[in-house]
């Protein structure tokens, strides 16, 4: 049932610093006000920025605004709060599931399916990812990378058995969505594909060496420390480009329509891979 | 037109952890407006944005990407953004545990005023 806005304006109007914001922000949101609703749940996170409920609001609004990649960070936050979060399972759930990442979406909607039991529309949920109520005599993963698990569950494989020549052998994008360079740009494994699907390999393969210094020397000079990575949002496609060794750097590039974090997720499982196969081959 | 600047960098500076705000020709790398703590040099600052952003201007061409809409460097210590417009660009720093996503979306937002 939404709520009445105009009290729980009045009582936000009157006690601004309460937690009412987050009741008025979804109040309005329900309504279909989103502007407004996002205004309240930006100013009730200027208050409380570590509140989780303040961040789960904030990414519902931003779904809603179908600006799915920020909404899966401000997840992320939620749940680096409050690991049970059970707003921040589901919404990443979604957008897992949205993104077409079954295994991951059926982690966080049973996780939070488990921290709410009595939630029928959740269940049917996880049972709808999972292929059906059989979902819950299966046991819950251990931990969210399932294509790893799954991987090394499916026994030896031709994506199992290292390649010398492939430092992304197996990995999905192994061919046109990761790309490993030297210190001097030239390629050492992967590539890179253009969305017309034209090779742009050995194009960007000496300008990801040339932006990986120019991050590095940045990253110095502003005095912020070791850099983790850069991220670049294209309108087509985002790349995060790092350094798996001193001497390599790494792009990963991803739909931009696809969360943010998933794409540093995809860079750090590459940049294990990459530092593997160069711990072989050197 | 620098005075419309400084309000829209105002509003960034005022979020929390962020520790400079910049209006920054793309072209030369020089400061047109901005807003920055005390001990942070906006020129320096502005350089190093607009060299990072014209790197990943050009990778973002080379590899189909498209346009570069905004670039995150993050560091241990705090994060450095940009936010690319046609002849300028938006650059801010950010301190450390800054939410990104929120202040992405206001970046976002205010580089599109500056067209």
């Amino acid at each position: 049932m939404i709520e009445d806005i105009r009290t729980l304006s009045a009582q936000y109007a009157a006690d601004p610093a309460s937690l009412v914001f987050l009741r008025l922000g979804e109040a309005l949101r329900q309504r279909g006000q989103v502007d407004a609703a996002l205004k309240v749940a930006l100013q009730g996170l200027g208050r409380y920025p570590h509140l989780p409920d303040a961040h789960d609001l904030y990414a519902r609004i931003l779904t809603d605004r179908h600006d799915y990649a920020t909404a899966f960070d401000e997840w992320d936050t939620a749940l680096r709060h409050a690991p049970h979060h059970i707003g921040a399972h589901k919404g990443i759930g979604f957008l897992y599931y949205r993104a077409g990442e079954r295994e991951q979406a059926l982690y966080h909607l049973r996780i939070a399916a488990s921290l709410d039991p009595d939630d029928l529309g959740l269940r049917h949920a996880v049972e709808r990812v999972g292929g059906g109520a059989e979902i819950w005599d299966m046991p819950m993963p251990d931990a969210p990378p399932p294509r790893e698990a799954s991987a090394a569950a499916a026994g030896p494989s031709s994506a199992a058995v290292p390649n010398p020549a492939d430092p992304f052998a197996g990995m999905d994008g192994g061919h046109d969505r990761l790309l490993l360079v030297d210190a001097d740009g030239l390629r050492l494994g992967g590539g890179l594909a253009a969305p017309d699907g034209r090779n742009v390999s050995d194009e960007a393969a000496a300008l990801l060496a040339a932006t990986t210094r120019e991050a590095a020397r940045a990253a110095r000079l502003l005095e912020l420390g070791g850099w983790a990575h850069l991220t670049l949002e294209g309108e087509a496609l985002s790349a995060c480009l790092l350094m798996p060794s001193p001497e390599t750097s790494l792009l990963a590039a991803m739909d931009t329509a696809l969360p943010a974090g998933q794409l540093t997720y995809f860079a750090d499982r590459a940049a294990k891979a990459a530092r593997a196969w160069l711990e072989r081959v050197q | 037109m620098t005075s419309q600047f400084q309000a829209m960098l105002d509003g960034l500076t005022r979020l929390r952890g962020v520790r400079g705000a910049l209006v920054v020709s793309l072209e030369d790398g020089l400061v047109v407006a901005e807003s920055v703590m005390g001990g942070l040099k906006g020129g320096a600052l502005a350089a190093i944005g607009a060299t990072l952003a014209g790197r990943a201007v050009e990778l973002s061409g080379r590899g189909g990407f498209g346009r570069p809409r905004f670039l995150h460097l993050q560091g241990d210590d705090g994060a450095l953004l940009v936010a690319p417009g046609h002849d300028l660009a938006l650059v801010a720093l950010a301190g450390r545990d800054v939410p990104i996503g929120m202040l992405r979306l206001e970046m976002l937002r205010t580089a599109e005023r500056l067209g």
